[in-house]
């Protein structure tokens, strides 16, 4: 038999030097669904091409056709690792748009919980950058933290992943002494428990190798970008929607906003884990702001606003015009202003914003979510090109990608 | 000297003349519009005009206003000044059966998505983008979804078999 030294390709076919490699579309763990379709020459990515849009559910359109408080919902399923950041990110626009103001006490609550939210995003995305550059313990072991912060989440509203929680003008109801206890539970404990996380990945030889000159960008292509938040603060620029645009008196705290220097996986997970240090220092200062408030003060946890605050929940199964006012601010009866406003807040990975028109009828005319997530993806090609295909795993995962916002 | 809203709508006036209309301002940030032909020279004065410095897109989206007749769909750019911590609004509009605007994508490449979920949802047709196709809805979608003319369901409507629904 004749020997073929070489596979003879059919007339007319370009013979090519790099392989189409089609990744996904998976699900990776909380992630969501992703594909991507690269062109990888060995193990080196040339170029990629994203596709998006496998959860997109059409939230602004559904928006269109719904009062306020029936909106709070969908915004659960933008960020759901933090959902309670877009649901009182919801609540502030709306706030802003129909002039409310708030008592100190709900905004120091919100700031807790917005905290909270934070941490429990930020747990997530350092620890699944763990365990995607192979080191699966630090993952499991702060689970019970977020478990924590989910139980919080639980005695105040109910529920837990999305959350609905809050209302036009504050909370549902008071914090009640449990919520307080595992609060005050979970700021005696975690910090001990992030302190020894960071030491399994900070100065971890195999992590550093792995993070570190992986996936970086310039801190002016970044902003070129749209890089917010975290990822944008890893590039070394200090924007922060709670410093530049307080919101709910974050202007009554003292933190600092960590930076990094070269934008890379390493600094990411630098800048995250600094960013929860500074969420416990902000939940304990509001912790204890909250405790100085004395007699009438102290039980404060909405302002007076019966036009967009629910009534009570017994008054409802008990009164007449209770029920009246609950069935009327459910269903919109109540028009909005005309008008339209752009309200931000520093979600868990950046700049959540709002953009809602009003023409004064009972739904919003239009709403757009800035959703950060799905701005900075765009560069995900130019981070990853020229290098190993599983630094692509790992810039992915210290992005933070989350389907639900990206997909809105 | 800090930036104000009253700074940046003298620098734009004298630049642009009449060109640069419907200033206002709402709960802060200033809006004014200008005709959509011009919408890249105004990016780009506001962008490289040293004392105004809007290098940040923060967001692109779309509106549709069905009863402006000729001006039914609209762009609207939300800028941000971070050294001066100022936001802007821009927009443009065009007629829905001429959507042609230039795209902002070589200025800003944040643009590029945020265009390409514009057009996948009004139809916007941006003149010069790399690769303008959907986005988020399947490629074969043949209408642009957040246009008024496609109204949501009717929640009253009775004709639905409950069977299917579950309510059955």
């Amino acid at each position: 038999m004749e020997h073929q030294s070489h596979i003879t390709l059919p007339k007319g076919s370009i013979e090519k030097t790099t392989t189409t490699l089609n990744i996904g579309p998976t699900h990776p763990a909380t992630h969501g669904v992703f594909q991507n379709i690269m062109e990888v020459d060995g193990e080196r990515v040339v170029s990629t091409e994203q596709t998006v849009g496998y959860i997109h559910r059409a939230f602004e359109k559904l928006a269109e056709r719904r009062p306020l408080y029936q909106i709070t919902p969908i915004t659960d399923r933008l960020n759901y690792c933090s959902s309670p950041i877009n649901n009182m990110g919801w609540h502030i626009t709306c706030e802003r748009f129909l002039n409310l103001t708030l008592p100190k006490r709900v905004d120091y609550l919100r700031v807790i919980i917005m905290e909270l939210a934070r941490i429990s995003d930020h747990l997530i995305c350092n620890s699944i950058v763990g365990v995607d550059t192979g080191a699966y313990t630090g993952f499991l072991y702060v689970m019970q933290y977020r478990e924590l912060i989910y139980e919080i989440y639980e005695e105040v509203c109910g529920s837990r992943l999305t959350t609905n929680i809050g209302r036009i003008g504050g909370f549902e109801r008071n914090f009640t002494n449990t919520a307080f206890t595992k609060l005050e539970k979970f700021l005696n404990e975690y910090p001990k428990v992030l302190r020894e996380f960071e030491n399994l990945f900070a100065r971890n030889r195999i992590f550093m190798d792995r993070t570190q000159g992986t996936g970086g960008i310039s801190a002016e292509r970044a902003l070129n970008y749209g890089f917010t938040g975290p990822n944008l603060r890893a590039t070394g620029v200090d924007y922060d929607v709670r410093v530049q645009q307080p919101y709910s008196s974050y202007q009554d705290f003292d933190f600092k906003v960590p930076v990094g220097t070269t934008g890379d996986n390493y600094d990411r997970f630098l800048v995250r884990n600094a960013e929860m240090y500074e969420s416990i220092s902000i939940i304990k200062q509001a912790y204890q702001k909250i405790q100085n408030f004395k007699g009438a003060e102290a039980e404060v946890y909405h302002a007076d606003v019966p036009e967009y605050y629910l009534p009570k929940k017994e008054d409802v199964y008990t009164k007449m015009e209770a029920l009246i006012w609950h069935f009327k601010i459910i269903m919109g009866e109540i028009d909005l202003p005309k008008g339209q406003i752009y309200s931000a807040v520093e979600g868990g990975n950046g700049e959540l914003g709002f953009y809602l028109i009003s023409d004064g009828g009972r739904t919003p005319f239009r709403l757009h979510f800035r959703r950060p997530c799905f701005i900075y993806y765009q560069a995900f090609e130019e981070l990853i090109k020229g290098g190993m295909l599983s630094d692509a795993v790992v810039t992915m995962s210290s992005l933070n990608l989350i389907a639900g916002e990206l997909d809105a | 000297m800090a930036l104000t809203n009253e700074t940046i709508q003298n620098k734009l006036i004298e630049k642009f003349g009449d060109q640069v209309l419907n200033f206002s301002t709402a709960s802060g940030i200033l809006s004014f519009e200008s005709p959509k032909e011009l919408n890249l020279k105004v990016l780009q004065y506001l962008y490289e005009e040293p004392i105004l410095g809007f290098t940040f897109l923060t967001d692109l989206c779309g509106v549709n206003y069905p009863d402006n007749t000729g001006a039914e769909l609209v762009v609207v750019y939300h800028l941000h000044n971070f050294s001066e911590n100022i936001r802007l609004r821009f927009s443009v509009s065009t007629p829905i059966d001429e959507t042609a605007v230039f795209t902002a994508s070589k200025l800003f490449e944040s643009a590029n998505w945020m265009e390409r979920e514009t057009y996948d949802f009004f139809g916007i047709n941006f003149i010069g983008h790399p690769n303008l196709k959907r986005i988020l809805n399947v490629d074969e979608m043949d209408y642009f979804p957040l246009r008024k003319q496609y109204p949501l369901e009717d929640q009253t409507r009775i004709d639905k078999d409950d069977e299917m629904f579950g309510r059955g």
